[in-house]
């Protein structure tokens, strides 16, 4: 029993390093395409896709929500809900104004 | 008398206090960033000019900032695998590593902001610089916390490991979790602020 | 299987399942502390307390006297809407030539009456009494257990949050006194008022950070620390309520703490976060770099600010569910209903900000979608409110203190509630914006409606906390004077406000043609609020004289059901509240059941 728990953390350890590597590589693509100098909407669509990407694998894999119990993300579920509401809400307002 | 679950999970929710805790706190970090990205979105829509950060910003600086920060992330949560796996001075060496790479991130944050100074780029300069500014002041106040958190974790707090292994764990694994939070948001305050 | 139990030093199985022992079955180094606990200095005793109850009457009592404050406050402002620019007698002339030279009070010190009344009503008077005061010490012991889940976090809260009170008294003797800006503090007026309103930043920044602190502490005690057998929809309305709350104040303050950031930017740093170009201040352009919105303040203020107004009454409708249930000795009508209500109650509170922002011309899309999120959101509070009122039909009603008080808010929070739906609507919001009928709206739910609930609590509860009951005649005072005063105080804010009479004005509207027909009322207001000042009396001499000359109660005064009530000893014990935790066989409240032997089960006594 703890013999194949520390394998289970063995096999963790080299996921980490797998991440590490994948992080590493976004980094310089996000870095790399900033300097093509796509229009300002593209750029910001890949940027903010890398971006998501990164975040999602430094959630997933070293805050482990992966195996993570329902009542943590019952709550990210909250958060993200309430997160949305407030990056579109406010903009959304001056809509009507900056397209007319 | 004891408050139950501080180290054992609780049954039916699988979790122990703290690492509850945490996440909550970060549910609430999550809307206190939000907020300021909403501010960006906002004022980016509604202004007529906006500057762009790789004019001027230092690109190449900034992207090792990245990479010491995203290691920094790694050697946490190699140190709180190593604990897991009873490796006392392996924790020693990551928790150290993570401390040292914050500590670098800090001081090439140092350096990019007199370089702006002396520039003559102030938060008052325009709203691009007030939030540029304060995202990342806001942001280097949370990586300060950090260090201030692991370095006791890492020196007086591991004398824990001695009488409490599991709580122990459990607090390096709350710390980690924080940690890599801090890591999350630069990871989107990178591009935003210096690359579009 | 969780990474956790098959760490070393650590019992795998969880099956005893008794809370106390739910530490540290293989951590011994804790359990010698139980004896150290007795010896306590005072200092740790009574000031620097871990203990969910002390921190729980250090929120009351310190909430209680901020209430007083704020309301002084009000009273004080009331003198010049009733007679403008007469001067104040008494105290007129303490106050000082900055604030009221020969008595007569500045307009500069108005809007200082006025901003931190608010302030001081909502951050330090109510949210800390009803969350902080009621949800500390009430909460753990419903649900069965011995303390807060971090007891050195709840107290950094409370002493955060003492700060933060602190900061606000001080502003006042800043130069140019306390905020003016009004309790919304909106741009751009605020960035270049006095310094009074930097103190109000900072304050707010304790404020909210104590909140943080206390909600993330209250949602793992509720999540974490339910002793056995109390299921979610076992758990008492009161518990439910300070849940959904928690869940507000942690996700809806950081916006505002984040605002709080930046309007200091704004004023330490120079920034234009909310600072508009081309703004001209008594005819000097200002300097600042400008492209900023003042309206950004708005959203983010309102964000927090509508969820407030949950974060005053959800803990308030908690309240009055307990005491309604014991009263009628009925179990609440509904309560599964009721449960579902107040968590989409605390959901919908968040899409619904904007109705604060009809009149910053908004697009039409956008306006619609509010008005439709705010008509919404009313159907959970009157479904709270008609589960309410049907808990009362059939029952025994024993007519005591605290039941005056539950019974009270009904028609109050129906008014107030009521009264808000023309103004989620935008074309009479048009004509009603900035009135007294928005003034009068807010208060209804907030004082007599809130308040009501919250005196009834402290009515409820006393006898738990002291050993000793309040009197019941100076509390049917207290009730009688508040309930008359309140209604004297706020009912012709309505009448002015339908006759479109400004809630900021310095004379209370006697400079308009279209006031002069209702304008006497300021008068009636005002001494309706110095008479309510008059009936807080009976209560200030009832809460200390009952400490010590109160009639001696048993250790279930109410002979309620819930564990607070039925588990403890009046008062629960200093430390661990329970002789032995509970278990928890049925749900909160079983009164009247067929066939029992007495009118009440408690939630644990078996079979």
């Amino acid at each position: 029993m703890e013999s194949a728990h520390v394998d289970d953390i063995k096999k963790s350890v080299r996921k980490y390093i797998m991440v590490f590597a994948a992080l590493m590589a976004l980094t310089v693509i996000t870095v790399a395409i900033s300097y093509l100098h796509l229009g300002v909407k593209a750029a910001i669509a890949v940027a903010m896709v890398v971006a998501t990407i990164k975040g999602t694998l430094v959630a997933t894999y070293f805050m482990h929500l992966i195996d993570e119990r329902k009542a943590i993300y019952w709550t990210l579920i909250l958060t993200v809900i309430f997160f949305i509401v407030l990056m579109v809400l406010p903009v959304s307002m001056h809509l009507d104004r900056l397209v007319q | 008398m004891n408050i139950p679950y501080t180290s054992s999970a609780r049954p039916d929710t699988g979790l122990y206090n703290a690492k509850l805790g945490i996440w909550m706190f970060l549910a609430s970090e999550v809307m206190l960033f939000g907020a300021l990205f909403s501010t960006y979105v906002l004022l980016r829509v509604n202004a007529s000019v906006w500057p762009h950060g790789y004019e001027f910003l230092n690109i190449p600086l900034a992207t090792i900032n990245t990479v010491i920060l995203i290691s920094s992330s790694v050697t946490m949560v190699m140190s709180w695998a190593a604990l897991m796996m009873k490796q006392f001075t392996k924790y020693k060496l990551y928790m150290g590593l993570t401390i040292l790479c914050a500590l670098a991130f800090l001081v090439i944050k140092y350096f990019e902001y007199s370089h702006e100074f002396v520039e003559g780029r102030f938060p008052d300069t325009n709203t691009y610089l007030a939030i540029y500014f304060t995202m990342t002041g806001l942001h280097g106040l949370h990586i300060l916390g950090g260090i201030v958190v692991n370095a006791y974790l890492w020196g007086p707090g591991s004398k824990m490991w001695q009488t409490d292994p599991v709580r122990f764990t459990n607090r390096v694994e709350v710390a980690g979790l924080y940690w890599h939070f801090v890591d999350l948001v630069w990871i989107f305050l990178f591009p935003v602020l210096y690359l579009l | 299987m969780s990474d956790e139990t098959s760490l070393p030093g650590k019992a795998g199985k969880h099956s005893s399942q008794k809370q106390v022992e739910g530490v540290g079955v293989g951590t011994h180094a804790h359990v010698h502390h139980e004896e150290h606990h007795h010896e306590l200095s005072f200092w740790r005793h009574y000031v620097f307390s871990t203990d969910h109850k002390v921190i729980g009457i250090q929120y009351g009592i310190t909430s209680l006297l901020f209430l007083l404050f704020g309301f002084t406050l009000m009273m004080i402002m009331r003198w010049q809407l009733a007679y403008p620019g007469e001067a104040i007698p008494w105290i007129g002339s303490w106050l000082g030539p900055d604030r009221a030279p020969e008595g007569i009070m500045l307009p500069e010190f108005y809007n200082q009456l006025g901003a931190m009344h608010g302030t001081i009503m909502v951050f330090l008077g109510v949210v800390p009494l009803a969350v902080g005061a009621f949800g500390n010490y009430v909460m753990p012991l419903q649900i069965g257990t011995i303390d807060m889940a971090f007891p050195k976090l709840n107290m950094m809260s409370y002493w955060v949050f003492f700060m933060g009170g602190v900061i606000m008294l001080v502003s006042f003797f800043l130069p140019g006194g306390a905020a003016n800006s009004g309790w919304t503090s909106y741009a751009p007026l605020s960035v270049i008022a006095t310094t009074g309103q930097t103190a109000w930043l900072f304050g707010m920044v304790f404020l909210i950070t104590s909140s943080l602190l206390g909600s993330v502490n209250f949602i793992v005690t509720i999540i974490q620390l339910r002793t056995n057998g109390l299921t979610f929809m076992r758990m008492p309305f009161f518990v439910w309520a300070q849940f959904v709350t928690s869940f507000l104040l942690l996700l809806a303050f950081p916006p505002l703490e984040a605002a709080g950031v930046l309007q200091l930017m704004d004023r330490l740093a120079g920034t234009s976060f909310f600072m508009p170009s081309g703004l001209v201040v008594s005819g000097v352009p200002l300097t600042n770099a400008g492209g900023g919105s003042p309206l950004l303040w708005q959203h983010l203020f309102w964000f927090l600010a509508h969820p407030e107004v949950y974060v005053l009454i959800l803990p308030a409708m908690g309240i009055v569910g307990e005491i309604l249930a014991n009263n009628t000795r009925k179990p609440l009508w509904g309560y599964k209903s009721m449960v579902w209500a107040i968590i989409f109650l605390g959901f919908m509170s968040f899409v619904v900000w904007a109705h604060h922002m009809f009149m910053t011309g908004m697009g039409t899309v956008i306006s619609a979608f509010f008005q439709t999120t705010t008509m919404i959101i009313s159907i959970p509070s009157i479904v709270i409110l008609t589960a309410f009122f049907l808990s009362l039909w059939g029952g025994s009603i024993r007519y005591t203190t605290p039941m005056l008080f539950a019974l009270a808010f009904l028609p109050m929070f129906g008014i107030g509630g009521l009264t808000g739906l023309p103004l989620g609507l935008a074309p009479p919001d048009i004509h009603l914006h900035d009135t007294y009928y928005v003034i009068g709206h807010f208060h209804y739910v907030v004082a007599p409606g809130t308040l009501m609930a919250l005196f009834g609590g402290i009515y409820y509860w006393y006898p738990k906390v002291t050993g000793r009951k309040m009197s019941d005649v100076l509390g049917k005072l207290h009730f009688w004077g508040s309930f008359v005063f309140l209604n004297g105080v706020f009912m012709p804010m309505f009448i002015q406000g339908l006759a479109g009479v400004s809630r900021r004005l310095y004379d209370g509207g006697a400079q308009y043609a279209h006031a002069q027909d209702v304008l006497w009322w300021n008068e009636f207001m005002s001494i309706s609020a110095w008479c309510l000042g008059l009936a807080q009396i009976p209560f200030i001499i009832n809460f200390f004289w009952s400490i010590k000359r109160g009639e001696k109660v048993g250790d279930n005064p109410w002979e309620a059901t819930t564990l607070d009530m039925a588990a403890t000893t009046s008062p629960p014990l200093a430390h661990g509240n329970f002789v032995q935790i509970p278990e928890v066989h049925r749900g909160p409240y079983e009164y009247s059941v067929p066939g029992a032997k007495r009118d009440f089960i408690p939630q644990h006594e078996r079979g």
